[in-house]
């Protein structure tokens, strides 16, 4: 009966994310052009506009998180009854309401605080 | 064995400690996933320091100015390394292979450490340029956002050697199964967040 048990426990426990080689191969091929690029973009100077360069490699750094996230992660919105799915959109939220809400409140009080700005107030 | 006659057809009570078992095993993948998540927050409130300072040179040194892109490429390049190392020592595992699995994990961790002990060059030559933490709120936030993603590289290179350690000892258990994906997640975790520590601090630091 033990023994039954040990099997059925092993057997069970082969449920973890299941990978496969294309799957890591594809993973790292897209994350080596994923990386490339952005570094080539930066230090050749492709873009002429700081801006354009700025939103580009920022784009392709959040393909590159999707892409870990989906063939290193396994994440999909099935795993662990979708709790996991759910937990990383909470974060999410979080993570952008810590970003953009910093960023926005630091900004402004940044421009306020300018020494120009409170002499030419007073 | 004794007691198991007398229990000769229990199939409900049998089922039940299975389902119960299973369910302990993925807990704990689903616990580290939420540890993982809460560590993606400690990251969002650095990087949000990060950012916000990003302009504070305090007349010192810029980043642009220190940063050396090569050595910042092939640092992302041994980390790229050993997450795809670190996936073949779990598909190793998946075949039962206990060798493959140790030697992939060992090399895992070389690259691990190579990427640590680049990042220590770096740091050390930051310093000596006078730009240490201690220089402007642009340092300080620099040294603390980079500085924890590898003190998270170096406790994963100390949780990779106790594995190494454990898996000699034990073989594929499993509970050395399971340590082997959390440790997965944590590791792949943290290519994740360079991906942001490189596109934000290096790459972005170097335009202004």
């Amino acid at each position: 009966m033990s023994e039954h048990n040990q099997h059925s426990l092993d057997h069970h426990n082969d449920e973890g994310p299941h990978s496969t080689f294309s799957g890591y191969m594809i993973g790292f091929m897209a994350s080596v052009i994923l990386t490339a690029i952005p570094f080539w973009l930066v230090m050749a100077d492709v873009l002429s506009s700081r801006n354009a360069t700025v939103v580009v490699i920022l784009g392709f750094a959040l393909v590159q998180i999707l892409v870990h996230m989906v063939y290193f992660l396994h994440m999909n919105f099935h795993s662990e009854g979708g709790w996991n799915m759910l937990s990383l959109i909470f974060t999410l939220v979080l993570l952008f309401i810590t970003l953009a809400g910093s960023l926005w409140v630091m900004y402004h009080m940044n421009a306020n605080m300018m020494p120009g700005m409170m002499t030419g107030s007073s | 064995m004794s007691h198991s006659t007398a229990l000769p057809a229990a199939p409900d009570s049998f089922d039940f400690l299975v389902r119960e078992e299973h369910h302990v095993a993925n807990g704990t993948l689903l616990g580290f996933w939420l540890y993982l998540m809460s560590d993606c927050l400690i990251f969002a409130a650095l990087f949000a320091t990060y950012s916000v300072l990003s302009q504070s040179y305090a007349g010192g040194p810029t980043g642009a100015e220190l940063f050396d892109l090569p050595l910042v490429a092939l640092n992302t390049s041994f980390l790229l390394f050993s997450s795809i190392t670190y996936g073949f020592a779990m598909l190793q595992m998946q075949q039962g292979k206990l060798k493959g699995t140790m030697i992939w994990l060992a090399i895992t961790g070389v690259f691990g450490a190579a990427f640590l002990g680049l990042e220590l060059f770096e740091f050390y030559h930051l310093i000596h340029e006078g730009a240490g933490p201690q220089r402007s709120a642009y340092w300080s936030a620099f040294f603390t956002l980079v500085g924890t993603h590898g003190l998270h590289v170096t406790f994963g290179i100390i949780w990779l050697a106790t594995l190494l350690i454990q898996l000699r000892k034990h073989g594929i258990t499993v509970a050395n199964r399971r340590r082997l994906f959390c440790l997965s997640m944590f590791w792949h975790f943290l290519d994740v967040v360079w991906i942001g520590v490189f596109t934000i601090v290096y790459l972005m630091g170097s335009m202004s």
